[in-house]
């Protein structure tokens, strides 16, 4: 006889494995976090504390969050403001600029092979692998050899404007730290709005054409309107990504894990983000509670500003049923 | 209003000829329609008209203008696409009004004009919806209104009724008519149902391929066509074409083909004799059945009836050629039915089978 798998056991076949996954790389880090949050577990009761795992001899505690919150740890005031201008600078590259350029290439430029130039560019960084990515703005930036001073003063930057070193000196590292992650993270927006250009249907456009508008009326009274949705998707996205990203800062910046240079220059230059902070309290300096702690209010923090946008985007509106896919 | 003139224009996609030497003369006011099948180029004539598309070789003038070069924001076209192309994220009311916003129309007599064109086409009541909340027909007068409010000099319409159910689109021809002669804007109106073109248009253009066939009055593509193409796409059920030759005898001129023969009016038969190879061709009203034996016409069976109620489309096989016969749905006959049918002679017309042109005598 053979074996009858009904419908509603199917699906949760096919999914199981996914779910397993879903399952031990993300539900049970997320729980451990929440946990470990509101403990004190640090190097200094690592082992006692393994022992009474998840027992009631665990030491609960809420003062990491009244730490965090109430501002009494000196560095959080530094790291948020740090945090704000990296997420906000960042993401007017990945999600604003990148549309400003996706509507060049799609739309105004109408040479095929300018417009793969472009492209390209824009998708190298993408496809580098991100520790040659991260060498070669530091040779970039280097003030002897680095290419970035002499190619600015040469399109006449005078020279008092330049640093000594655009790692080390706000606002500069501050710049730095936007462009690098800038120019790696517009590729992602870049793919998303051109795709969505692209399936506009060309009668639209030469509608509006015909009814008298310029190329720029075009782009701002047509096309940007009719990106509503993929606009609200990469900023979501790369706000979430950008909260939870600070691999290239701490490339660029950050020094090794002993605890004395956790955070190598980055303090100092004023590219401490949250996320490396909440990093280097748990690998560096070892104290796991403090760190989970760190990082579920980063969490929170993201999902509030998702519900944000979904507001300001007039998420009702969106979700109005129109018979033109775009 | 303006009269438009194209002028040896054509249009090539990389190797594909879209359009190929077209000379078109619209006159001021006139309603041309421009017929053909799919993939004839006829979008492609209308978006060289409008400016979207740059012809590849040719001019094309408003009045005595070459507005050739001209952007399509300089050329005052009114267009309503075969998609409607309705902004999706803007109001019908929004929609109406883009082309004078871009204008810099004052918004009161925006909101006039806006209202005036929605009474005109009877979509008052949908200013505040979205093109998502309309039915086809309702977005079609939307797309209408919207190339109207501009007040332009040239309409040009896309198919513009082929989205609509049958009964809505013969109301809708109507319609239209009546608008565009009251209104006396000089409209180019795309369709490839001749149907359409016949009982809306002054003047058709036919294309095939790219190239224009014939550009004539209704009842002149409809007596008088050019060439087989024309011939065969204008009329419904189409013209009966038969491959034969022209032979004399005894003074007298014969289309025959095998068992087939007909006897052709004299200069007729004369220059179709010259050619040899040749195609006749006449309309299914053309033709009639008689069910007597006796003298005259052509012996055929029934091989099938389609009634249409007033009329009846009567197959019947000469031969082995199926003719087409429209005839009043009172003459009964029956399939395998043997009858005698008739050429009205004035109606026949012959085709040089080679170029496909229709022969005429002066
Ligand atoms: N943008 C384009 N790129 C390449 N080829 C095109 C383009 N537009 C049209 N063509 C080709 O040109 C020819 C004419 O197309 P066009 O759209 O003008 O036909 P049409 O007469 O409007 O047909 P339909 O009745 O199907 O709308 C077709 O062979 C089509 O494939
Ligand atoms: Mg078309």
């Amino acid at each position: 006889m053979r074996l009858r798998v009904g419908r509603g056991i199917l699906p949760w076949l096919f999914l199981t494995p996914l779910l397993v996954m879903i399952l031990i790389a993300w539900v049970g880090p997320l729980i451990l976090t929440v946990y470990l949050g509101f403990t004190d577990l640090s190097y200094r009761n690592f082992l006692a504390f393994i022992e009474n795992f998840f027992t009631s001899k665990v030491h609960y505690t809420i003062s990491n969050f009244q730490r965090i919150l109430g501002l009494k740890d000196p560095k959080i005031a530094e790291v948020i403001r740090t945090t704000v201008i990296y997420v906000s600078g960042t993401l007017a590259i990945n999600a604003f600029f990148s549309l400003l350029l996706s509507i060049a290439i799609a739309y105004f430029l109408r040479n095929e092979i300018a417009s793969m130039i472009l492209r390209v560019t824009w998708l190298l960084p993408r496809v580098t692998p991100g520790v040659i990515y991260a060498l070669m703005w530091v040779w970039f930036v280097d003030p002897r050899y680095g290419m970035m001073n002499t190619l600015l003063s040469a399109v006449g930057v005078p020279k008092s404007w330049l640093p000594q070193s655009w790692i080390l000196y706000t606002p500069y590292s501050r710049i730095l730290m936007i462009m690098i992650n800038g120019y790696v993270g517009a590729s992602f927006g870049m793919i998303i709005y051109t795709a969505a250009i692209k399936s506009i249907p060309p009668d639209l456009i030469n509608a509006a054409l015909v009814d008298g508008a310029s190329d720029f009326q075009v782009a701002r009274r047509i096309i940007v309107p009719l990106l509503k949705w993929p606009m609200l998707f990469v900023t979501a996205w790369q706000t979430l990504s950008l909260l939870a990203s600070y691999e290239y800062i701490l490339m660029v910046w950050g020094g090794g894990r002993a605890t004395s240079d956790a955070y190598g220059v980055a303090s100092e230059s004023g590219v401490l983000v949250w996320s490396l902070y909440s990093y280097g309290k748990a690998f560096a300096e070892k104290l796991y509670g403090y760190a989970s702690a760190l990082s579920m209010i980063l969490v929170v923090i993201g999902l509030a500003l998702i519900i944000l946008y979904f507001k300001v985007f007039g998420f009702r509106r969106m979700m109005e049923p129109s018979k033109v896919e775009v | 209003m303006v009269r438009v003139r194209l002028e040896n224009v054509s249009k090539y996609f990389g190797r594909v000829a879209a359009v190929i030497d077209l000379n078109i003369h619209v006159r001021d006011g006139e309603f041309v329609a421009l017929l053909g099948p799919s993939g004839c180029g006829k979008t492609t004539t209308l978006l060289m008209i409008a400016g979207i598309y740059k012809p590849s070789r040719g001019r094309i003038f408003f009045d005595d203008e070459d507005v050739t070069d001209l952007p399509p924001k300089d050329r005052n076209v009114g267009m309503v696409f075969q998609s409607y192309a309705l902004y999706p994220h803007m109001t019908v009311y929004d929609n109406i009004a883009f082309p004078l916003k871009l204008k810099k129309t004052p918004k009161s007599e925006i909101d006039r004009k806006v209202r005036e064109v929605a009474r005109l086409l009877q979509i008052e009541e949908l200013l505040d919806r979205k093109p998502g909340q309309l039915s086809g027909g309702q977005q079609q007068r939307v797309a209408l209104g919207r190339a109207l409010a501009k007040e332009p000099d040239v309409l040009l319409l896309d198919e513009p009724l082929s989205n609509l159910d049958a009964k809505l689109r013969v109301y809708m021809r109507a319609e239209l008519k009546k608008l565009q002669k009251e209104l006396g804007v000089t409209t180019i109106y795309v369709t490839h149902d001749q149907v359409e073109a016949m009982t809306m248009a002054d003047r058709i253009a036919v294309m095939n391929k790219g190239r224009l066939q014939q550009f004539d009055a209704p009842e002149v593509l409809y007596n008088r066509p050019a060439n087989l193409f024309v011939a065969g796409f204008i009329g419904s059920p189409p013209m009966n074409f038969v491959e034969g030759s022209v032979v004399e005898r005894n003074g007298e001129y014969f289309f025959e083909a095998g068992g087939f023969k007909v006897r052709l009016p004299a200069e007729l038969g004369r220059i179709g004799a010259e050619r040899g190879e040749v195609v006749l061709g006449v309309r299914p009203e053309d033709l009639e059945i008689y069910r007597r034996d006796g003298l005259g016409g052509v012996e055929a069976s029934i091989y099938v009836v389609e009634p249409l109620g007033r009329d009846s489309i009567i197959n019947v096989k000469v031969d082995g050629t199926v003719l087409k016969i429209l005839a009043p749905a009172e003459i009964r006959v029956e399939p395998g039915q043997t009858v005698r049918i008739r050429f009205k002679p004035s109606r026949i017309h012959l085709f040089d089978k080679k170029t496909g042109r229709r022969l005429t005598y002066s």
